[in-house]
């Protein structure tokens, strides 16, 4: 069981986290910046924390290995993330 | 307010390429020199380059820096200037060859010496025939430079401020530059970069279009730093468009895909182009294709809701051609336009993809401002370089590659002037004046209270269709002045955008008010100068401009062989003369610029 005080940290933490990775999606490359917020504006809000983590993994990849990825040019060497890029991709 | 501030030799806004060359310049001579980013350094929009870096290093065929400077005088339009032009072709080799020490994975050739490819506008002995000056690491050029540059940042010690937002030059009362105020991301707060040295290297400004192929920080806040500290912004009527950008989106479709015999049609489903090139059609060069597009949409024949945009027709060719031949093409239509390249037709515009424009230096990287009857003064503490800056090399149009280049040599060269200056001053900072950060807290603290204001996506949105209707890649001049009037408007709501988000940190909605303001500073710039130039010339094509026997192409060199300055105060105009003497060889002297 947890404290009200403690849930109170893990909330700000979440937010912090959140706003944080939004701004992440701001990339180098048009391409990126247009799916990502794509993404964002249809999906964000319902993430959990596994797709959370997930997402954080994703955006820590350079730009030009990204796109290929997302674009379908090249396959994500991490099983794990696939999901998340299907939804991605999704039009 | 009390607000932290912290020192240093030299501040940097921008980690960019032009940003990382000048750091590595001010760190390997020892000076405390910080680099502030809203991105991690190599998510910077240099890592979009692909085409390479223009340098007549002659690996594979003869070259010469001066058949390089040619090629850029005649591609600027004659509106370049030529010293600064025979500046960076000149040292051209040295930086390409300083960042392959750096650790740049150029393309070799089996000698081991630096591969290098044609690129459109780049000619051997005086514009004879194509020469091959592009240096590139495969399709990932931009990418490779900001990795080397970053690393080499590293090794020598540069402070990489990353997510941080600069917000205001600070300016004494002589005018000298001081620093700048900034806001780290993860705590919200602002604070003062105080140094002896600023440098912006804050790229392009393409977002002020609605179409554009820059990716979204491209603000171009540096520009609309130096117009609120009343610095004046050189030339920025003069924007490169791309003809084929996905509408509504501005990814680009490249040219391969009319080369495989891709086809534009308007409203009718009329293959427009065989009214204007009847020769070419739809393989015509750049310019005649947008600015047929560009007349298409203008006369009513647009397609979509909007009529705002034209077809490129792929769906009659064999959809294995389309597979084998265009891979990208199938995913970006789908990725971009929600359609089916193979059976519906892909929407595009012309599309804003370089600035020629922007913060007017000498190529030496100081930033110059008129002073006293003298159109160049350098404004004391501040330098730019990169797409942000106008040394200029680019004049009135750019050649491809050459931007990659302007931002090594020019990066190099502010970061020298820097070093110069920064040595020959007293070891102590001259005083902040009273209040330095106001400004950017008046900023912040309007957008905090600020009831009934409009919205910031809204407002931006207004701002973007403003500027591609009215100031595209083919300008009327009703719509000229019309797009004027309403930029004025548009400013009004600037003035007054709301937010609803009021958190403290990571607050991208907040960020995203912040840069309009940059916004209309680089749209106001770019809308009042290109009303005023009477003439058309290299990117600035007006139709009561047209070609005639006393003005080939509607160059007017009797009236308009200047650069314009624009000023934020009254939006003021001025014009100082184009530099056209080189530094140790003849002028290039005025020609049509033919191909
Ligand atoms: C799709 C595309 C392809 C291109 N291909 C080529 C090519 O092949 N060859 C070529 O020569 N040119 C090419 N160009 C043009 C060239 O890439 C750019 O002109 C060049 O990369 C600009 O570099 P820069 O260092 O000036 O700015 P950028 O790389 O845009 O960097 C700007 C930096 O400033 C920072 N910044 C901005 N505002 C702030 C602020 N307020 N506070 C803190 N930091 C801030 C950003 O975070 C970033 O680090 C291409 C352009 C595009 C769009």
């Amino acid at each position: 069981m947890s404290t009200a005080g403690e849930t109170g940290t893990m909330e700000v933490m979440e937010v912090m986290d959140k706003g944080r990775m939004r701004w992440h999606c701001r990339r180098g490359l048009l391409e990126l910046d247009l799916v990502l917020t794509r993404f964002l504006d249809k999906h964000f809000d319902a993430l959990d924390g596994d797709s959370l983590k997930a997402l954080q993994e994703l955006l820590a990849y350079d730009d030009t290995d990204l796109w290929p990825i997302i674009s379908g040019r090249k396959d994500c060497e991490k099983p794990h993330l696939r999901g998340l890029i299907e939804l991605l991709r999704a039009p | 307010m009390n607000v932290t501030k912290r020192t240093f030799d030299a501040v940097i806004v921008g980690a960019g390429g032009a940003g990382l060359r000048a750091a590595i310049q001010l760190s390997e001579a020892g000076l405390k020199t910080a680099v502030l980013s809203k991105v991690f350094p190599t998510r910077s929009h240099t890592v979009a380059a692909q085409g390479g870096v223009a340098a007549s290093l002659g690996n594979s065929e003869e070259d010469h820096w001066h058949w390089h400077m040619y090629d850029t005088v005649k591609g600027s339009d004659w509106l370049g200037d030529q010293d600064a032009i025979e500046f960076m072709c000149k040292k051209a080799n040295e930086v390409v060859i300083e960042l392959e020490h750096y650790g740049m994975p150029f393309d070799r050739l089996d000698s081991g010496k630096i591969y290098q490819r044609p690129f459109g506008g780049h000619m051997s002995n005086f514009g004879e025939k194509p020469v091959r000056r592009s240096c590139a690491a495969a399709d990932r050029t931009g990418h490779a430079m900001l990795h080397a540059m970053y690393q080499r940042n590293v090794k020598v010690n540069t402070q990489f401020f990353v997510e941080w937002m600069a917000l205001d030059l600070i300016r004494d009362a002589d005018g000298t530059v001081l620093g700048v105020t900034a806001m780290e991301m993860e705590t919200g707060e602002v604070m003062i970069l105080q140094a002896k040295a600023t440098l912006f290297a804050t790229g392009g400004g393409g977002r002020i279009f609605y179409s554009s192929t820059n990716a979204f920080i491209n603000t171009g806040d540096g520009l609309g730093m130096a117009a609120r500290a009343g610095i004046p912004l050189e030339d920025m009527e003069f924007w490169q468009f791309h003809p084929t950008g996905v509408a509504g989106a501005g990814v680009l479709i490249t040219e391969g895909v009319r080369g495989e015999g891709g086809i534009l049609r308007n409203s009718s489903g009329e293959r427009f182009m065989e009214r204007y090139a009847p020769n070419a059609k739809d393989l015509a060069s750049r310019d005649v294709v947008s600015r047929a597009m560009a007349t298409e949409i203008k006369e009513g024949r647009g397609c979509g809701p909007n009529k705002d945009y034209v077809q490129l027709d792929i769906t009659h060719l064999p959809p294995e051609t389309i597979m084998k031949r265009l891979p990208g093409i199938h995913e970006i239509a789908l990725q971009f336009a929600s359609i089916d390249a193979l059976k519906e037709p892909i929407p595009v515009v012309p599309t804003a993809h370089y600035m020629m424009g922007g913060i007017p230096t000498n190529y030496s990287g100081r930033v110059v401002a008129p002073k006293g009857g003298d159109m160049s003064v350098p404004v004391p503490g501040l330098y730019a370089a990169g797409e942000c800056a106008c040394a200029s090399v680019h004049g009135a149009n750019r050649l491809g590659t050459n931007s990659l280049l302007d931002l090594l040599v020019f990066g190099k060269s502010a970061g020298e002037s820097m070093v110069e200056d920064i040595k020959a001053m007293p070891g102590s900072h001259r005083d902040l004046p009273k209040g330095a950060a106001d400004a950017s807290l008046a900023r912040l603290s309007r957008l905090e209270s600020q009831k009934g204001g409009a919205s910031v996506h809204e407002t931006r949105l207004a701002l973007q269709r403003n500027m591609q209707d009215h100031c595209g890649v083919f300008r009327f001049k009703d719509m000229l002045e019309k797009g004027v009037a309403n930029i004025l408007d548009i400013e009004q709501q600037v003035a007054q955008t709301e937010i609803k988000d009021k958190s403290k940190v990571w607050n991208t909605a907040r960020m995203e008010a912040l840069e309009l303001d940059n916004l209309i500073e680089v749209a106001k710039a770019t809308m009042v100068s290109a009303n005023a130039r009477l003439e058309s010339r290299g990117a600035h094509v007006r139709n009561d401009c047209a070609d005639s026997v006393e003005f080939p192409d509607g160059r007017n060199d009797k009236e308009w062989l200047k650069h314009t300055l624009w000023t934020r105060d009254g939006n003021r105009l001025e014009y100082k003369p184009v530099h056209l003497k080189p530094l140790t060889v003849d002028s290039i002297g005025l020609k049509k610029r033919a191909y």
